[in-house]
Order: structure tokens, then sequence, then C-alpha cells
């Protein structure tokens, strides 16, 4: 071997070493029509988290006295049968507090008291798991929610957001606009950090930011409103560990009619994860102590991680609901 | 012979510095020339004589104060940290001023250093350009260098000024900084519908690679052409020698023609300079004339229509699903 081909060998190897932080080959599957470059992506040597979903309590029966009728304080599954309303409280242990037991909710001289606050939160999470099972079958539909898609046996689930303090800078110099730093949201680009305080809290109707005719008519949407937007898609893209033909035909990222059906079902889970903070995360916030609130005294919020949890459908699309099904809202109570 | 087929000169052979053919009508004394053996490894080993003169200096001056108030404004929107500055260095940037302030004078921190950062790099370009030019001239030299790098310059000042003032606003100009700017260009492409569908992005695409091709082909051509005297190739223009016929012989047999010693680079140079000159049109026409591409190319035949693999949605806020 001659100079010239050694230097080239090390040149080469340096290259894939510096360039690839996934070594190839990464998986590629076609999904579109050929020449499309629709393709979905994926890396099989990932390290792969646990996301199964624990095997659901042996059924009870349904019949008896309702717990709203025994039970003190009983606001939202007081319709349940007493033997259903305790597997329900055991699963909600199990899936959420599987260290600290009943008490990290209930006092244990009195249960149905309201004096911990994690009591009145998960409550609010009932009605709000509730709430998505039975009017955003767009979304969740085939699959359904339970406390465990977020929590995965955390007091908190792993994957929450806060609006970002504002960072230290001078007085009159090195404006950010709220970007240009390395932002983890928007999987680690220079694009805006906080895309879900402007979307994810009813602002969804200002992502759409493409050209909506061929000829200019100056309704100037800026590149700076699209980085905003990428910013989002960019989170929703790492959130899912998809790429972005997952739901867009990337040669016209704005057309429907050519876009996977995917986009669809992402479109409404943007409408959902919107409703779900203005209605029943951020108004918790005066429920929460300090240390559970954000660095600008906000409560914590969801976005796509909190249950996709870098997958496609969260839990590989397991069914979250039929075990459960009047205690998650699968049918009505 | 053998010792100089390497990207290395291995062999360094000099005299005294050349100082350069006598002129009259510089106003500065030029710099002394010395040699430096590390330069003289890839190329000639002399540094020097340097022509600064005052079209050099205000033009350093100016790109220095535009470097600074890049730099500076980085390191504060660190809060001064050397550390974060080292570590955050490739994602900061000094933006560009909100839209709302179209054409308008923002106040410095929002938008105001951006626009004197810019002012201040035009400047320092354009000086630069005008050295370019009287060097050359100065040496009697063609100006075809001043030219090129003035294709350049048109792309610069069309993203960062002529596009910008079409539109009414600042906002839409690039931000200084490393990935930003990146981040800006993907923005820019989707914003405005899928620039591979703009013509004056192909065209500038294809004398981007054109270039590289022609690049490698003349260098390749020159190279295997060497041990006939293709060293001497601007000799060979008038007098052509066996080093160019076998050159153009192994064109002619392998693709059918050949260019000449000379016209390979009236080709290189056009390809370059239409690079920057093709690209300048298509990111003008963007926004000012096209809003989305990828429509104009389906208006024009250029943009086929595939079949899908699923069943067709329709947009959900327009009642689809």
């Amino acid at each position: 071997m001659n100079n010239f081909t050694r230097m080239a060998l090390a040149i080469v190897t340096a290259t894939t070493l510096v360039a690839c932080g996934e070594r190839p080959p990464i998986d590629s599957e076609q999904v579109g029509y050929r020449g499309t470059a629709m393709g979905t992506l994926s890396n099989p040597r990932l390290p792969q988290a646990d996301n199964s979903m624990p095997p659901a309590l042996p059924p009870v029966s349904a019949d008896g006295p309702r717990a709203g009728d025994i039970y003190q304080n009983v606001q939202v599954l007081g319709d349940l049968s007493i033997g259903e309303f305790t597997r329900t409280m055991t699963a909600i242990t199990q899936w959420v507090a599987p260290e600290q037991g009943c008490n990290y909710c209930h006092n244990a001289q009195n249960l149905a008291d309201d004096s911990l606050y994690t009591k009145v939160v998960s409550r609010r999470m009932l009605q709000m798991t509730q709430h998505i099972n039975q009017e955003w079958d767009a979304h969740v539909g085939g699959a359904g929610v339970n406390c465990y898609t977020c929590h995965r046996g955390n007091n908190v689930p792993e994957y929450i957001w806060f609006k970002p303090d504002a960072p230290k800078t001078a007085a009159q110099m090195g404006n950010l606009y709220g970007q240009n730093l390395a932002s983890e949201t928007a999987a680690y680009s220079s694009l805006p950090g906080d895309p879900m305080t402007r979307f994810l809290m009813g602002g969804y109707d200002d992502i759409s930011v493409v050209g909506k005719t061929a000829s200019a008519k100056y309704e100037v949407n800026t590149i700076k409103e699209t980085e905003w937007t990428y910013a989002l898609m960019m989170h929703m893209s790492d959130s899912l560990g998809v790429n972005c033909t997952f739901c867009h035909n990337s040669r016209a990222f704005a057309s429907w009619e050519q876009s996977p059906p995917q986009r669809a079902t992402a479109w409404h889970g943007i409408r959902m994860v919107s409703g779900l903070n203005t209605e029943y995360l951020d108004p918790l916030q005066p429920v929460y102590p300090d240390n559970r609130l954000g660095p600008t005294g906000d409560a914590p919020k969801a976005f796509c991680a909190t249950c996709h949890q870098g997958q496609n459908k969260p839990l590989g699309g397991a069914d979250m609901v039929s075990a459960y099904p009047k205690s998650m809202g699968g049918e009505d109570n | 012979m053998a010792e100089y087929q390497n990207i290395f000169t291995r062999i360094q052979v000099h005299g005294d510095p050349d100082p350069g053919v006598p002129l009259k009508d510089t106003i500065y004394e030029r710099t002394k020339a010395s040699i430096n053996y590390w330069f003289g490894k890839i190329g000639d080993a002399q540094v020097g004589p340097f022509y600064l003169g005052w079209l050099g200096l205000t033009s350093i001056l100016f790109g220095f104060a535009a470097f600074e108030i890049i730099g500076i404004n980085m390191l504060a929107s660190v809060n001064w940290d050397p550390i974060e500055f080292v570590r955050q260095l490739p994602w900061l940037a000094l933006e560009p001023p909100a839209a709302k302030y179209g054409l308008g004078l923002p106040p410095l921190n929002e938008g105001g250093w951006w626009l004197l950062a810019g002012f201040f790099l035009t400047i320092s370009i354009l000086l630069w350009w005008l050295r370019m030019y009287r060097r050359a001239r100065a040496l009697g030299m063609g100006t075809h260098v001043a030219w090129a790098f003035a294709a350049a310059i048109w792309l610069y000042l069309v993203l960062g000024f002529i596009r910008p003032l079409f539109i009414g606003s600042w906002a839409e100009a690039v931000p200084f900084g490393i990935f930003p700017h990146l981040d800006w260009t993907a923005a820019f492409s989707i914003r405005y519908g899928n620039l591979f569908y703009n013509p004056f992005h192909m065209l500038s695409i294809a004398f981007l690679y054109g270039s590289a091709l022609l690049f490698a082909m003349h260098g390749a051509t020159i190279l295997a052409t060497d041990r006939y005297g293709a060293h001497r190739e601007i000799e060979q223009i008038v007098d052509r020698g066996t080093a160019s016929e076998r050159g153009a012989l192994f064109w002619r047999w392998t693709m059918g023609f050949n260019a000449s010693m000379e016209s390979i680079h009236r080709w290189a140079w056009w390809f370059a300079v239409l690079c920057p000159l093709t690209g300048g049109i298509g990111i003008l026409l963007t926004g000012t004339v096209v809003d989305n591409w990828y429509l104009w190319g389906v208006e024009h035949g250029l943009a086929p229509a595939y079949p899908t693999s699923w069943e067709p949605i329709s947009d959900p806020s327009m009642g689809g699903q």
C-alpha cells in the first residue's frame, strides 16, 4: 500500500467516524411510488426501551354497589363497581407510583381527603384520559390511552415541557429571538427552542406557512415564521422516531393530496395536545408545589414526546383502554 | 520528475524571492518577500510581496468591524461566558430584524446590529472587489478574477439586500451564523414550496456540479499529460505540443470532442460564474414573483403527478380526513 492509498483510506475512515453519529447501514423501507424518495428510515441498532404495556389486572365483577355510594368524595369513578374501582386504583398505582403506593396520592388516615396535591392532579388526569378516549378517536383511535401511556411507572412523565426561562444575555446585544442555541426540542438544530408555547397552546392555526398559490401574493409568512414551524416538525419527527416522509411527501410538504394518511392523524394530534395543555394541564398550575413548576412558574405540559417517546405509535400501538373500558373512558360512564 | 507526483512538493528549488515586475503607477511600496518552507510543501514557497493599499486597508477595517459586531453579539447572547461561546458557537447567530420593522431602522438589539454588520460587511466586500479590479489593472492583467468575484457578490447582495428590498422587509434576509444560515436555507426552500422546482436553482446546481466536473477533468488531463510538458499549459495554448495533442485526442476518443488548451479555462470560468448568477436570479424570483415553486412547476408541466400507494387524504381544516 503506497502513501497515497494509505492517506486516502485514513481520510475516508476519519470522515465516516466523524460524520456519522450512527453507523451505517440504516434500514430504509420504501413506502411510496418509486423515485419519489418516500421511504421510512430506522436504525436497527439503536437501543430499544422497554415499550410494552404491563399486563392488565384480572377482570372483576361489574355488579354490586357503586363506588360512589360506598366511598366518599369519588368524583370521577363513582359509577364503577367496588371491585372495578379497587382494580382501577391498583392499576393506577402500578402505572404511576409503583414505589410509593397508595399514599403517594392518598392520606392513609382518610382516603377521601383531598389534601395531597397529587390526588387533585390525578383526578384531573383521569378526566383528561377519559376526554382523550372519548373525544379524540381521530388521533388515538384503535389504541386509546391510559395513565401508563405517558407515565411508564414514573410519578411525573419523563417527557414534559415548560416555558423556558429567557436566556441571560447582555442588555443591548445578543438577542437570540428564541432560537440560535442548541435546541433539544428541535433535534439539536438552531431552530427556535420553544415551538410548543407558540403552537401547542392554541396557536396551531399559524403552523401552515407554505405558499398556497404559484404566484407571489406578498402575504408574508416570513422565513422566520417558517423556522418556528420547522422546529415543531423537528420535535414531532424526533418524538415519533420518524423522518419527514412518514407524514409528508417531501416534494410538496403542504400538499394534502400527496401526504400519507399519518399526516391527518398528526394534524388531529396537534389540536388534541393543544386542547389538553390549555384545558387540563396548564390550569393545574395553582395546585402544584413549586418543585413541580417550570423555571417561569408554569405547570408541566404535554407535547408529542409525552406519549410517543420515540415510537410512531406509543407502546407499539398496544390496546390501552379495553381492559379498563369504564374508568379510562372507553365507554360512557 | 516522479518526485513531483504528489500533492506535496517533496523537493523545493528556489533562488531569491521574486519582487515582481516593475510597475510605474503604484502609490505604496510593496512589502518584502520571503520564502516559507511549509507553503512550499503545497504551492509556491514565496510569501509576498503583499500589497495592501488604501482599498485593502479599509476593506479589512470594515470587515473587522462586521466580524466584531457579529462575534460580540454572539458572545453577548451567551452572557459573555467564553466556555458557552465555544460550545454553542456553531448554533449562535446575529438575526435580522423582525418582519414588523419592514425596511425601517430597528433598535440595535432587535436587528439594528444585524443591519450594521451587514452594512459594514457589504462595504468591506465591495472595497475588496475594487482592490481585485485595480490590482489586476495595475499588473496589466484582464479583470476576470474581479468579475468572477462580482458573480458571488451578486448572490450575496440578492440574499441580504436586493430581495429583502423587493419584499419590503429586512426580516427576509439571512442570519449571520453557522447552523442558523443553514436552517434558514432549509426553511427558505420549504416556505416557498420546494426550491428544487425553481428552474434557476436547477441551473445553479448544474453549474455548481459542472464546475466540479470540469475542474476534475481539466486537472486530470493536465496531470496525465504532464510527462509530455502539459505543466507548460499556458505556453501550449499558442504553441501546441504533444501534451495538449495527446490530451485532446484522449477526449475525442472518449467523448467525441475536446476543449482546447485555452477554451477549457473559459468553460471553467463561465461554469463557476454562472452558478451564483443563475442562483441569484432564482432567489430573487422567490417570494417576489413565485410563492410556491412546486405549484409553479405543476402549472408549467414541470412537476409530474405520481400515484400514491395509500388512500388519498384531504386537508382536515377544510373538512377532510
